[in-house]
Formats: structure tokens, C-alpha cells, sequence
């Protein structure tokens, strides 16, 4: 349950940093996370007065704020064209539709949980967060840092061109992920994010080029180059058990939906 | 703290504790088919509108609905009832528990979807939980209801 001394509708970026700088301050979001907690908060700072709300599309990019909802960016047309569908397909999962109009992608991705289907799906597009003091960093380079106090306003993606997919492997559905998975060809190479490992997602690049020209191969070229970046691909990563899955099942999950999630990219041409 | 809203479209200006559950708030109210069915965000059993979209009034704190309106079952009522009909014919509940933040999402899903199709409404519908049934009795439910709404709007 969320506990609090006091609840204040920043009325400005400037007085919710100044307030967030103490200890016992938070950001609530949608309140999801934060409602599962216990502890005793003394400011909880609420950023929905300040526009925050709003997925802005230009010719280079999208801006999402803050206080956007995962049912926001799940319905939002240009996003999922420009994503191949795959912003819808990595929120569609959690929990329902109710949960998804009250969380925000700001708690989502600032949490960095290591959960995160949000994180993941972002991760793999050429993205960054736009933080109050901290201005504007990748989103992979983000998600290594330690929390701090810092206010994350934006999350923004570049429409550089891609062709990418996401998916996800559940015990059952509207759990928390096992696994998550995305990929995508960019025009600076190939990429997969894998996350839920069950540590916070991560991006690595086909660095061995595994996927060079995968486009113009024979299918039987195409199969065996799948194959061999999904087993080094799921390679890179370390895994851990918690109690939905062990380490060795989630390595074996990875290699599955690596060869899965590229083989769907690739046959869509 | 001071906080303004709407329930079911009435004006209440009130004093309350700044960390105030929606949900809890919302019974104290009277809204007593607001329930609380786990703690962890998951059953849907709490679900009302906030300026007519689903949310769950267990996860929002009560202050996010300054100035808002929220819309409870004790609100639309003729047409919960029309719908609960249709529930009803079915067979499909057993102890019924479940049945207000379901039908709330119900309501919600039909001024959403314009004719969904099974999976879209079995995707729609799935942060709610029911622990009797399988849920194909709704799912019958939902159809015929559907069908039968659209009907009407066909002959107006």
C-alpha cells in the first residue's frame, strides 16, 4: 500500500527536482510498483500536471513523456507502425487492460526493472531518455546507472530505419515475464536486447556479423545464419534462477526466441 | 488534504489523508461494488473509470483524481443491468464476486472495440479474474450482449 505524509502536484520540473532530492521523496507514476511496497514515504511527488502525457511524432523522431501509459503506446498508431507492431505485442501481456491505462512508461523505464518488457522493446530502437539534470542519454546507457534523483522527463525514439520484432515467454499469461526478447536491423547493424534474464535487459550488436546480407540469401542460408546467431546471440548473456525459471532454462528460452523473433523479421522481407 | 471530484456525476469536495486508497475512498462513499480482490494489481475486481477509462482504483492513490470523475457500477446501472441479463441467461457466474470490476471493463470494452473479435475480447478482458468459471459462459455472455447492442443502434 502506498503511505505518505504528503501528496504534491509538482507544479514544475524545477520544484518536483528540488523536492525529489530528499531521501524519503518519490515519483509515482502509475503507483504500481510503488503500491507493493511498504515503506513509510514522505513526499510523494506527482507529475501529471506538467503535459507529460503526450506522444509527440516529427519527421525524426517520437517523444514520449513521462506520464504517457503503456495503453497509450500500445493503441498509438505511428509508434507501432514504426516498430513493426512490436511496441504493441511487448505490453499487450502485462496484467490487462486496466493496469495498462493506469502505469506510466516513465515508472517503467526509469524502475529499470529487471522484469521489463518496456525496457526491452525500447532498448533494441535507437532510443535515449531525456533527464531533467542529466539531459539526454542512450537508453542502454541509462539502464546500467544506479538510481538517483534525477527526474526522467522524456523517453525518445529516433525513426531511423529498422525493421524489428519483439516477443516474450510466460508461465502463464499476464505473469511477469520468464524472458524477454527484441531485435532489430538498423542501419548502424544488427541488434537484440535480452532481458528478464532475470537481471535488467541488456543490448549487444552482432558484432561477429553473423547476420550480414541476410536479406539477399538462399533460405537454406538463411536458416543456418539463424541458427548461429541464436546460439551466440543467447551466448552473450549471463542468467540467473528466481522462481519462475532456472538459469539453464532461461539460456535455453533465449536461444528459442532469438531464432523465433529474427526468423519473423526476416521472412516479412 | 483538500481534494474536488466527481463520483457517478455528483460534485464532492472533501478533506482526506494524503495517501488515501481510491478504492477504499470509493466504499466509503457507498460505492460498495468496488472490492478489493488481491493486493497485487492483478484481479481487476476494483476496476472503475477515470474520465471513462478503466483503471484500477487499487493502485491509484485517491489524489490522482483531483478534479476528475470517476465513474462506478452504482453509476450505470441500467445498462449493467441490461448486460447482467445477458450474464444471467448464460448461466455464466457462480458466486458473482467477480462480477462488478467485470462488467465495469465489459461497458468500457464496447465504447472501446468496434466488433471485436473472440481474441480481441479475451485480450481486452484478461486483467479480470474470475475463480468459478472458465470463463466461456461469459464469453457467451459478451457476444450475444454485443450482438444485440449493435442490433439496437441498427434499428435507431
Amino acid at each position: 500500500m502506498l503511505r505518505c505524509n504528503d501528496y504534491i502536484f509538482a507544479e514544475s520540473l524545477d520544484e518536483a527536482y528540488a523536492l525529489n532530492r530528499k531521501k524519503s521523496a518519490a515519483i509515482v507514476g502509475g503507483c504500481g510498483w510503488l503500491k507493493l511496497g511498504s515503506r513509510q514515504w514522505g513526499s510523494v511527488i506527482d507529475l501529471s500536471r506538467l503535459g507529460l502525457d503526450k506522444i509527440t511524432e516529427t519527421d525524426e523522431a517520437f517523444t514520449i513523456g513521462a506520464m504517457v501509459t503503456l495503453r497509450d503506446i500500445e493503441k498509438h498508431e505511428g509508434l507501432n507502425a514504426y516498430t513493426n507492431g512490436a511496441i504493441k505485442e511487448s505490453v499487450r501481456h502485462i496484467v490487462g487492460t486496466q493496469f495498462r491505462n493506469t502505469v506510466t512508461v516513465g515508472g517503467s523505464i526509469f524502475g529499470r526493472f529487471g522484469f521489463s518488457d518496456v525496457l526491452t522493446v525500447f532498448m533494441v530502437t535507437d532510443s535515449f531518455v531525456e533527464l531533467y539534470k542529466g539531459g539526454v542519454i542512450p537508453l542502454h546507457e541509462f539502464a546500467k546507472l544506479h538510481y538517483d534523483d534525477d527526474i526522467l522527463v522524456n523517453v525518445i525514439v529516433k525513426k531511423n530505419p529498422l525493421k524489428m520484432a519483439y516477443s516474450s515467454f510466460r508461465n502463464q499469461q499476464t505473469d511477469f515475464p520468464v524472458l524477454t526478447f527484441a531485435h532489430a536491423f538498423r542501419e548502424d547493424g544488427a541488434f537484440s536486447v535480452i532481458g528478464a534474464r532475470p537481471s535488467r535487459a541488456e543490448l549487444k550488436r552482432d558484432e561477429e556479423n553473423i547476420l550480414k546480407d541476410i536479406f539477399s540469401k538462399s533460405q537454406d542460408e538463411v536458416i543456418e545464419a539463424i541458427n548461429a546467431y541464436a546460439l551466440w546471440i543467447s551466448s552473450q548473456y549471463t542468467y540467473e534462477s528466481n522462481l519462475r525459471a532456472s538459469a539453464d532454462y532461461r539460456r535455453h528460452i533465449a536461444e528459442v526466441l532469438a531464432r523465433r523473433t529474427v526468423t519473423a523479421i526476416v521472412d516479412k522481407g | 488534504m483538500e481534494i474536488k471530484l466527481w463520483i457517478n456525476g455528483k460534485l464532492i469536495k472533501d478533506n482526506v489523508e494524503p495517501d488515501t486508497p481510491m478504492l477504499e475512498y470509493l466504499r466509503s462513499k457507498g460505492c460498495y461494488s468496488v472490492k478489493r480482490g488481491c493486493e497485487t494489481s492483478n484481479c481487476g475486481l476494483c476496476t472503475v473509470w477515470l474520465e471513462d477509462k478503466p483503471i484500477l482504483s487499487c493502485t491509484l492513490p485517491l489524489m490522482r483524481a483531483d478534479g476528475k470523475h470517476i465513474t462506478t457500477l452504482e453509476g450505470l446501472q441500467s445498462e449493467a443491468e441490461e448486460f447482467g441479463a445477458f450474464l444471467a441467461d448464460e448461466g455464466a457466474e457462480q458466486c458473482g464476486f467477480c462480477n462488478s470490476g467485470f462488467i465495469m471493463n465489459v461497458l468500457a470494452m464496447k465504447r472501446e472495440l468496434n466488433d471485436p473479435t473472440e481474441e480481441e475480447i479475451k485480450e481486452y478482458l484478461t486483467g479480470n479474474l474470475c475463480r468459478c468459471t472458465g470463463y466461456v459462459g461469459q464469453l457467451r455472455a459478451i457476444k450475444k450482449y454485443l450482438k444485440s447492442v449493435k442490433g439496437d443502434l441498427g434499428n435507431e
